[in-house]
């Protein structure tokens, strides 16, 4: 059978046109490629071949003609679908299904997509890695021995291993853009506000954002397509007009502004502690000059705070995190500990027994820096920093359309390199962590290989809702760039 | 600033965390490790300026006050892991 989910979306939706091919002729197809690869990628965290079949035949029962009508998409695990698990990969939610669907469920549902099941991630999106799971981690399709970066691994995975045309991630300090880069695949963090987060297990409220992860960059405009738009269930969400993203794709950048931070050079002072990126710049190097010659203008900027972005996340998102995170207590859902004296002691054992270590790191961090005679000294101090490191995109952006850097420091690293050492982990996202910070719109594409083979990522940031100028710059690389692109070997 | 294994026993109570001896000594290392990294932000003078709780700017979002279902009870107790008389169920609060 011919495995259907090796296409892009918009070349699945002529060959379903032209086949007049049934959804369940592609949940047969999925089934067949989830047997032939899964065991080596391990990107699912929840996958029911049976339930899957029925849903499609539910599908064909009558004609939708929605904008994903029986495209797979593969969804991370700590977005909400009614009746069906959703445990963030954590042993805390286990046997967890939600009472309603995430306003993005509601949104594919409608437009008539295939819904595959739940992809792997880092518990509660805490790592880089995807090998904080509460299952197992997933392994990167270029090289199984190595990480696919994190905390949306799982959706990256299986979309660079064609078992997946489509999926969903979410992104409060890189977890989309990362795992996209050492995937090889395409990832977008909306701006704050464009996607609702309503059914969005929260981990960080003011930084978390749902975005696509995609084979290419026109798949990534119609998925985003599908899910904006302001959502009275979420007060965060922004009440403005959705253009069409489909009319961003454009191949061409002539007159475009495209600012280089000096800071972000990768020599630069903040990467002695990560591993040497030399090859990653000299791609990174090629892509701009590509650009350049395809009529963009390179305008130098600064951004001197980032130096201290990986600091301030970590305060806000573990005070975040810290709040969030208490109301898994074993009252109204997932795990309870069997054998407790009173309330307090329930919590406790509770609490103690089904969070992974990095979530116990993240929680403890986070009470601290909110405790009374420290908020002071670390979370108002992180919360004015912020505002220093917004300041810097606001002055960038009265000079350059858009923003180019490297998605990651590297690429990807053998599983178990860092996860005995949380800093370490944590500066790998020094390239994705400011734009969530600052809240503004960011892509990842992949740009070349390094010379193991491993994909590399470029990032284009731009300013509040101004996704359309990340999609015609991404576009535009897409269409000129001259590398050979290779699909892993399963 | 430098924490304690007795610190982290502290604020693992307010957290509502057990943890090990193990653990205690284990995050007691790490967090000394983040937050001597994380103090770098006190090289920075920010006198003057405002804190940042949301990137992008927010206004209040208020609704007609209408009556509307909400989740049924059955609904909201599904998930319990102990249940009774359409109430969740817990240990003992007051001893």
């Amino acid at each position: 059978m011919e495995e259907f989910t090796k296409y892009t979306a918009s070349e699945l939706k002529k060959k379903i046109a032209q086949d007049s091919l049934t959804a369940s002729d592609i949940a047969s197809s999925v089934v067949t490629r989830y047997d032939k690869v899964e065991e080596k990628v391990k990107g699912f965290a929840h996958f029911d071949k049976l339930s899957l079949l029925e849903r499609a035949k539910e599908l064909d029962k009558e004609p939708c003609t929605g904008d994903l009508s029986k495209v797979p998409v593969v969804l991370k695990d700590n977005i909400c679908v009614k009746d069906e698990l959703t445990t963030c990969s954590s042993n805390i939610l286990a046997g967890f299904k939600p009472p309603y669907d995430a306003t993005v469920v509601t949104k594919l549902k409608e437009s008539g997509a295939l819904l595959l099941g739940k992809s792997n991630m880092d518990e509660f999106a805490f790592g880089s890695s995807c090998e904080t799971s509460c299952y197992y981690p997933t392994n990167n399709p270029y090289d199984i021995e190595r990480v696919p970066g994190g905390s949306s691994g799982g959706s990256a995975a299986l979309v660079a291993a064609d078992e997946t045309v489509l999926a969903l991630g979410s992104d409060t300090g890189g977890s989309i853009r990362q795992p996209a880069s050492l995937c090889g695949v395409v990832g977008m963090k909306p701006t704050y506000g464009r996607v609702s987060r309503y059914g969005l297990i929260a981990f960080g409220s003011s930084l978390d954002q749902i975005g696509p992860i995609t084979k290419n960059v026109s798949d990534c405009a119609g998925l985003l397509n599908v899910i904006s738009g302001h959502d009275p269930m979420d007060s965060t969400s922004a009440d403005i007009p959705v253009p069409d993203y489909m009319g961003s794709l454009v191949g061409n950048v002539k007159g475009l502004r495209i600012g280089i931070p000096k800071e972000y050079d990768t020599e630069s002072l903040f990467l002695d502690k990560v591993v040497p990126v030399n090859e990653t710049g000299v791609k990174i190097k090629e892509a701009i000059k590509l650009l350049k010659d395809l009529g963009a203008e390179v305008v130098d900027i600064s951004l001197p705070h980032t130096k201290y972005a990986v600091s301030v996340y970590y305060i806000v998102g573990c005070s975040e995190a810290s709040s969030n995170l208490a109301r898994f207590d074993g009252v109204e859902y997932g795990h309870r500990a069997k054998h407790q004296d009173a309330l307090i002691d329930m919590y406790k054992k509770t609490r103690e027994e089904a969070f992974g270590s990095e979530a116990k790191r993240r929680i403890i961090l986070g009470t601290y820096t909110l405790s009374s005679g420290y908020y002071d000294a670390y979370y108002l101090k992180a919360q004015k920093v912020r505002n220093l490191i917004k300041q810097d995109f606001d002055d960038a952006f009265s000079r350059c359309d858009i923003i180019l850097t490297p998605t990651s420091p590297e690429t990807a690293w053998l599983k178990g390199l860092k996860i005995k050492d949380p800093l370490l982990m944590y500066l790998s996202d020094i390239f994705t962590i400011p734009a969530n910070l600052a809240g503004i719109p960011a892509v990842s594409l992949p740009c070349g290989y390094d010379s193991k083979g491993l994909p590399i990522g470029l990032q284009f940031m731009a300013k509040h809702f101004d996704e359309e100028v990340l999609l015609r710059a991404a576009y535009t690389y897409e269409q000129n760039a001259t590398w050979q692109r290779k699909k892993p070997e399963l | 600033m430098s924490i304690k294994k007795d610190t982290i026993r502290y604020v693992a109570d307010l957290a509502r965390i057990g943890l090990s001896e193990q653990e205690e000594e284990l995050f007691a290392e790490q967090l000394n490790h983040i937050l001597a990294y994380v103090d770098q932000l006190n090289k920075l003078d920010t006198k003057g300026i405002e804190p940042m709780s949301h990137a992008v700017s927010m206004s209040n979002v208020l609704r007609d006050d209408i009556l509307k279902d909400g989740l049924s009870n059955s609904d909201a107790l599904n998930n319990a892991p102990e249940k009774e008389d359409g109430s969740f169920k817990v240990p003992k609060i007051i001893e």
